[in-house]
């Protein structure tokens, strides 16, 4: 895994940020180069960190990185403000996730970089806790 | 522009071929090719392959071919586009010849997959979406998959009807002498497969087979089977950005581009080969055809309407899930078909009378498709 | 007479706590290995995908959230742990990163067995009272190695706590009154460094560790301060089983009911670095205004940290979101094989 890669991407997926369109305010995750209006203007725009399951499935045979976390649940959230993230959705059974489960941003470990490598870590969601 | 033509046809068997190497396979289907047309020589040639430079650690493969045809010298190039490599290499190849620049081109795809392990096809697989944000999860492209085939089922249909695109394909494929798994799968057996990625049974998906087909091309003549309309459209790569995670937009642009080209609508179309890697594209790629209304592709492909003598005969070989999907040559084997059967050499896959076919290849979750429309010449 | 007090007054104005989902019972233990304790009656286990860094950005980020405060004048973030994810490469850099107090901030991770938390509460407790920093987060954080089959497989545990310190004002939720350190070279309990687990001193990590740290860093705080036990609402000790902390309360002449809602080891183990923070942001959970709370730490090497503190009426207000309870409730138990998956420890 690339260093730099890893490195310019934290803050979106530490904090959540996002981007809006200065001129038609639509709403980006991840950060573009060029809002569908044309536009090349963006502010900084911060997710709201709780959503809704729209739809998931569970990975048992997952890519090479991903092998002892599974099996694990990945969905698709709507967050609100028109944003769609995909995420694995935790500290739940799978088979207590449903269309509508109600979710809320954690910050885990998504994958080690071998036994040498750097930890890359992100956001998931979890049921909310109250 | 000039009108194209598809001068010859090269097919080798879906399998493993532990003994030979891409460039083996390559030359023997573009032989074949080039032996089914009757031409001399071969201006260029096109390449596709989605994954050599992780399967086989192997880059620059246009060369690589060339020598490997015994052309060295011969103009070439390599096109990828993840599974629809196959289907944007035909593309790039019919606009060679109309445009004038070359008047006969070999287009093959080739890909080996046995080569490597099957966790390494499923990290493949992966890199044809987006890395940081859609990757970086974890999820896979079964998963992508199945989490569009569960709105499908939440809002249109049962699992049952959707898995009867891979009980259509197998059934079609037997008696295909190319085909990877030339035998019949029943629903029971593919229903009670353990589950691949939740709602996909595991028997509802392609499998992995080393393969590769070739098309010659030249300018028409008004004879044969002749290239209609040809096209691409891309879509954001992540579902997460298209508002409605089941459109498949690509699939529909690209066919409505490549129907309007060809001058027809879907009404017109007599058979299609549909990019059913997983059940649910298969039956989206119905729809997105323009084949089936949207929500109802999957009650279509549970009827006869979808066989040989049906009202739009589907896969006529097999499709991906039961001929095979050796990627990067996957969209040359469905448009070789749709060839096979204008022809009238589609032996007991025969759809009679067939005048239009299509073929439409998708890339990542039809973030890339292709659509290219052949047509029966009027003689 | 040793000075327990800083130039400007310290107070808390925010603290956060995490526990994971997962839970391993000491029946579950003795079924594996044919035993009987249960100096716990179960523990916190992490998820697999959980380490002390993402306790502490979870511990952290409720913090900042609590505290209503610009994460950006958070000057100082000190993570103190003894299961740090990277033996070089600060685990504080990461949750500065992921709480927004980069890049104006000091980090860096604490080590000293179970008080590295409370070592860091001491760090900020000098840096905001000397002036020099606005805020500075303290955390106390692990994920720790329980050896199989060894006595402390039953409490090592999965937890963190972070605590934010400013200057005392109308704002703060608690302001410190004094503190002090009290540490010896006492070997009860260490992990040399490219071992996997520590090693302990059976019964010697009692008496002339445990206790005599603890019972010295409490004396020493209460006789230079010249408060007695009745006067405190709520004492919190370092709690790495049920038993050791009623003990040490006990010898200091505190009661049941002092201890009880800072007491939560019966359920979660020895969350470690953790636990003497956990214990004590439990303790603020239910705490009113003018309740002054005695903590005392303890970590092997050894060493105790003491505090005392008195909540203010901002705590009334600073307290939304889960509490640590909440956090408790939330719970899976999982079998042995599944714990050692999620603890990494299936040799591959």
């Amino acid at each position: 895994m690339s260093v730099p890669r890893y490195w310019r991407n934290e803050i979106p997926r530490y904090r959540l940020v996002g981007e809006e369109c200065t001129v038609c305010g639509n709403k980006y995750f991840p950060a573009r180069h060029v809002c569908s209006c044309g536009s090349t203007d963006f502010k900084a725009y911060k997710l709201t960190e709780t959503g809704e399951v729209v739809t998931w499935t569970v990975i048992k045979n997952s890519p090479i990185g991903f092998e002892k976390y599974t099996p694990y649940v990945v969905g698709l959230i709507e967050l609100g403000d028109g944003i769609r993230i995909m995420s694995q959705i935790v500290d739940v059974d799978p088979t207590d996730v449903s269309a509508g489960l109600k979710v809320e941003a954690c910050f885990r470990k998504i994958k080690e970089d071998g036994k040498t490598g750097i930890l890359q870590y992100g956001y998931k969601f979890r049921p909310i806790v109250a | 522009m000039r009108n194209v033509k598809v001068a010859g046809i090269g097919l080798l068997k879906v399998k493993e071929y532990w003994d030979r190497s891409i460039q083996d396979l390559f030359a023997e289907t573009s032989l074949k090719a080039i032996k089914d047309a009757g031409v001399e020589s071969i201006d260029k040639v096109y390449v596709s392959n989605m994954s050599a430079a992780l399967m086989q650690d192997q880059l620059n493969t246009a060369a690589l071919m060339s020598d490997a045809i015994g052309m060295p010298g011969i103009s070439a190039s390599r096109v990828e586009a993840g599974s629809a490599s196959g289907g944007v290499a035909f593309h790039e190849a019919v606009q060679a010849v109309a445009s004038g620049y070359s008047d006969t081109v070999l287009v093959t795809g080739v890909e080996k997959m046995s080569d490597i392990l099957p966790d390494v096809v499923t990290t493949a697989l992966a890199m044809a979406e987006e890395q940081e944000y859609t990757a970086y999860t974890g999820v896979t492209k079964t998963g992508i998959a199945a989490m569009i085939h569960r709105l499908y089922l939440d809002r249109y249909a049962e699992a049952s009807e959707v898995c009867m695109m891979a009980v259509k394909s197998h059934e079609h494929a037997v008696g295909c002498k190319h085909a990877q798994y030339p035998f019949k799968m029943s629903i029971e057996r593919a229903m009670s497969s353990p589950m691949e990625a939740n709602p996909i049974h595991m028997m509802e998906c392609a499998g992995i087979g080393d393969g590769a087909a070739a098309i010659v091309l030249v300018p028409a003549d008004n004879a044969g089977v002749e290239v209609a309309g040809s096209a691409i459209a891309t879509d954001y790569t992540s579902i997460a950005q298209r508002l409605d995670p089941m459109a498949m937009d690509a699939i529909r642009k690209a066919a409505d581009r490549a129907y309007k080209m060809a001058g027809i609508t879907a009404k017109k179309v007599d058979l299609a080969e549909v990019h059913d890697d997983f059940t649910i594209n298969g039956v989206l790629g119905v729809e997105g055809l323009g084949l089936a209304k949207d929500g109802e592709g999957a009650k279509l492909v549970s009827t006869e309407e979808v066989d040989k003598a049906g009202k739009i005969p589907i896969n006529t070989f097999g499709g991906l899930k039961a001929r095979g999907n050796p990627l990067g040559a996957t969209g040359i084997y469905q448009v070789a078909e749709v060839a096979l059967q204008l022809r009238g050499d589609a032996g007991d896959h025969q759809v009679e009378g067939a005048k239009y076919g299509v073929a439409q290849n998708s890339g990542g979750m039809a973030s890339i498709c292709a659509v290219n429309v052949l047509r029966r010449a009027k003689k | 007479m040793i000075n327990l007090k800083t130039i400007r007054q310290v107070g808390l104005v925010g603290y956060g706590a995490y526990v994971p989902m997962y839970r391993l019972e000491a029946s579950e233990i003795n079924r594996m290995w044919g035993g009987f304790g249960a100096p716990v009656e179960e523990k916190t286990v992490v998820a697999v995908d959980e380490d002390t860094i993402t306790i502490a950005v979870e511990a952290a980020k409720q913090a900042v959230y609590r505290a209503k405060i610009t994460p950006s004048e958070i000057g100082a973030v000190f993570v103190g742990t003894e299961s740090k994810p990277y033996a070089v490469k600060p685990s504080g850099t990461i949750v500065a990163e992921a709480i927004g107090a980069t890049p104006n901030v000091s980090t860096a991770d604490f080590e000293f067995a179970c008080k590295a938390g409370t070592e860091a509460m001491q760090a900020c407790i000098g840096l905001v009272g000397s002036g020099m920093y606005k805020y500075a987060m303290a955390i106390g954080a692990d994920t720790a190695q329980g050896k199989p089959h060894d006595a402390l497989e039953y409490t090592a545990a999965c937890g963190g706590a972070a605590f934010i310190f400013g200057e005392r004002s109308a704002e703060t939720i608690a302001y410190l009154e004094a503190s002090h350190s009290f540490v010896t070279d006492t070997p009860d309990f260490w992990r040399r460094s490219k071992e996997m687990y520590p090693m302990h001193g059976n019964r010697f990590t009692g008496a002339p560790a445990y206790f005599k740290h603890i019972t010295s860093a409490g004396k020493m705080l209460l006789e230079e301060t010249g408060y007695k036990p009745e006067d405190f609402k709520w004492a919190v000790f370092h709690q790495p089983n049920t038993k050791f902390p009623i003990n040490a309360s006990r010898m200091l002449g505190f009661t049941m009911d002092q201890i009880k809602p800072g007491l939560v080891a019966p359920k979660i183990g020895n969350t470690y670095a953790g636990s003497t923070p956990v214990g004590l942001a439990a303790t603020l959970d239910i705490a009113e205004p003018r309740d002054k709370i005695f903590v005392v730490s303890y970590g092997s090497g050894s060493g105790s940290d003491a505090f005392i503190f008195t909540v203010q009426d901002a705590i009334l207000d600073k307290r939304e979101g889960p509490k640590l309870s909440s956090f408790i409730d939330r719970k899976k138990y999982v079998d042995y094989a599944t714990y050692l998956k999620h603890r990494g420890q299936i040799v591959q």
